[in-house]
C-alpha cells in the first residue's frame, strides 16, 4: 500500500477548533444532550451569493476543506472524497416537511438539490472549480474511514496526487428529536464535560466537519502518516481485541510501542464496554485518550480523533482535558485510534508522525 | 400597488434566502437577475412557485418568467392582472 500523508487538516466542531495557534486551550460546556457546532465565520471562505443556499453542513464542509487546502498550501485537489453519515439533514427535513404541509404540492428546488448527502462534496467542487474524481460515502460510523480507504487505494494508482477527504454530519431538529425517542440521544440534560460518569444508554449528539489533504510525497510540510485504517461492520468484544491485535501485529508494532490510544467512548452505558474493556486489558498500560466528551457524537465524530493525533504531533503536547487515564507517553510517535457506534461499524486507525 | 410591491419584497427575500439584503435595498425597478438582485436560473424555479403558491398564477412556459421577472415593478404588474387568489 502506498505511503499516505496528512499534508493539512481543519475541523469545526462544537468546540472552538478552528481557532488557529491553539489546541483545546479552550472548552466550551455544555448543560443539555444535543449541541451545535461552533461556526467559524464562514464569510471568510464562502461568497455570499453561494452561501445563502447552504445548511450548516455545507457551509462547515467547504469552510475546513478551505482551510485543509490552505495548510497544505494546495489550490486544486486531484480528487473530493467525503463521508457522511446522514448527509445534509437539515434540508432534507425541511424537503419533507413542505412534501407534508403544502399537500405535495409547490416543491421548490433549492431543498430538493440541497439535500442529497453528497452536496458538501458538490459545492466543495464548485467553489474550487475542480472536476476531478468527487464520491461520496454513506457508511454510518465508518463513512469517514471509506473515504480514507478509497484515498488510499487512488494513491497507489495515481501517485503525487493530493486527495481531498472529509466527514460532514449536522444536527437536524426533527430527526435529532427522533434519537432522543430510540434512545440513541440521552433523555436528560448532562453537562458534557461529566459524560463519562452517566449511567443511562444513549449519548450526546453534535455535529462537525473534519477535512485532511492527504498525498503520499514525502515532503518536510507532512504533518503525520496514515500507516493503516480497518473497517469491520459487526464484532463482539472478544473479537475487536483480536482484530486490534492482529491489526498492530501487520504494521510489524507490539502495544508497547503505541504511545497513545484515541477513544470514541460516548457515555452509552449500553456500549462503552468495548472501550471499556479495552482500557483495563491490551491498553491498561497505554495513555488513554477520549474526545466525544468536547465534540458530541455524530456518524463522522471519529475523524476528529485524527484531527486529535495530527495535533499531538504538531504541538508535542496532550491537553488534559482529552485524557482517559494518568498515563503519559514521553514521545508520541504512534498513536492508535478506535471507533464504533452501538457496537457496530468498528474502525481502527494507526496514525505516525512525520 | 405599493403594498403589493413591498409584500414581494419580503416574500422574494425570505423565498430565496437572501440573507443580507433588506426590503429597503430593492429598488422597485432592479433587474432581478444580472446586475441587480444577482439571481440565477434555480432562483427562477423558486419565484415561479411562489407565484402559484402566494397568488394563484400558473405559468405554463418557464420561458414567460423572462419577461415577468425583469423587476419587482414588472412581478406586481403582472401579479395585478392575474392573481387568482
Amino acid at each position: 500500500m502506498s505511503k499516505c500523508y496528512i499534508k493539512g487538516i481543519a475541523s469545526i466542531t462544537a468546540q472552538p477548533t478552528t481557532v488557529e495557534d491553539q489546541f483545546l486551550e479552550e472548552i466550551i460546556s455544555y448543560q443539555e444532550s444535543i449541541f451545535r457546532a461552533s461556526d467559524p465565520n464562514y464569510k471568510e471562505f464562502i461568497k455570499p451569493a453561494a452561501m445563502r443556499r447552504m445548511s450548516k453542513a455545507v457551509k462547515m464542509g467547504v469552510t475546513a476543506s478551505q482551510m485543509a487546502l490552505k495548510q497544505a498550501n494546495i489550490e486544486q485537489p486531484d480528487a473530493i472524497i467525503t463521508g457522511t453519515g446522514m448527509g445534509c439533514r437539515q434540508d432534507s427535513e425541511k424537503f419533507l416537511e413542505k412534501i407534508l404541509y403544502d399537500d405535495e404540492q409547490y416543491l421548490t428546488p433549492t431543498l430538493f438539490i440541497q439535500s442529497t448527502h453528497n452536496t458538501v462534496g458538490g459545492q466543495i467542487a464548485l467553489g474550487l472549480k475542480c472536476k476531478a474524481y468527487n464520491v461520496t460515502y454513506v457508511q454510518s460510523a465508518v463513512s469517514f474511514e471509506s473515504a480514507i480507504i478509497d484515498a488510499q487505494l487512488m494513491l497507489d494508482e495515481q501517485p503525487n496526487s493530493n486527495i481531498m477527504v472529509g466527514g460532514i454530519d449536522e444536527i437536524a431538529k426533527t430527526s435529532s428529536r427522533f434519537h432522543i425517542l430510540n434512545g440513541d440521544v440521552k433523555k436528560e440534560e448532562i453537562h458534557n464535560l461529566e459524560l463519562l460518569s452517566s449511567t443511562t444508554t444513549g449519548t450526546i449528539a453534535s455535529e462537525g466537519a473534519t477535512f485532511m489533504v492527504i498525498g503520499n510525497e514525502d515532503t518536510t510540510n507532512n504533518i503525520a502518516e496514515i500507516v493503516d485504517v480497518e473497517i469491520k461492520y459487526s464484532a463482539s468484544v472478544e473479537e475487536i481485541k483480536k482484530d486490534i491485535l492482529e491489526f498492530i501485529a501487520r504494521n510489524d508494532l507490539e502495544i508497547t510501542a503505541i504511545d497513545a490510544i484515541v477513544l470514541g467512548n460516548n457515555g452509552d452505558h449500553s456500549f462503552d464496554h468495548y472501550y471499556q474493556e479495552l482500557q483495563q486489558t491490551l491498553f491498561k498500560d497505554t495513555e488513554q485518550l477520549y474526545y466525544k466528551h468536547l465534540i458530541g457524537e455524530y456518524h463522522t465524530a471519529s475523524a476528529f480523533a485524527y484531527w486529535i493525533g495530527t495535533k499531538i504531533f504538531e504541538y508535542k503536547n496532550v491537553p488534559d482535558v482529552l485524557r482517559l487515564n494518568d498515563k503519559k507517553s514521553q514521545e508520541h510517535k504512534n498513536i492508535l485510534i478506535y471507533n464504533h457506534y452501538r457496537g457496530e461499524n468498528h474502525s481502527i486507525a494507526l496514525l505516525r508522525k512525520c | 400597488m405599493a403594498e403589493l410591491v413591498e409584500e414581494l419584497k419580503e416574500k422574494i427575500i425570505d423565498q430565496l434566502s437572501l440573507e443580507d439584503i433588506e426590503v429597503s435595498d430593492i429598488d422597485n425597478n432592479d433587474p432581478l437577475f444580472g446586475d441587480g438582485l444577482g439571481l440565477d436560473s434555480i432562483d427562477a424555479l423558486e419565484l415561479i412557485v411562489l407565484l402559484e403558491k402566494e397568488y394563484g398564477i400558473k405559468l405554463t412556459d418557464p420561458k414567460e418568467g423572462k419577461a415577468i421577472f425583469q423587476s419587482v415593478q414588472v412581478m406586481a404588474d403582472y401579479i395585478t392582472k392575474h392573481r387568482t387568489k
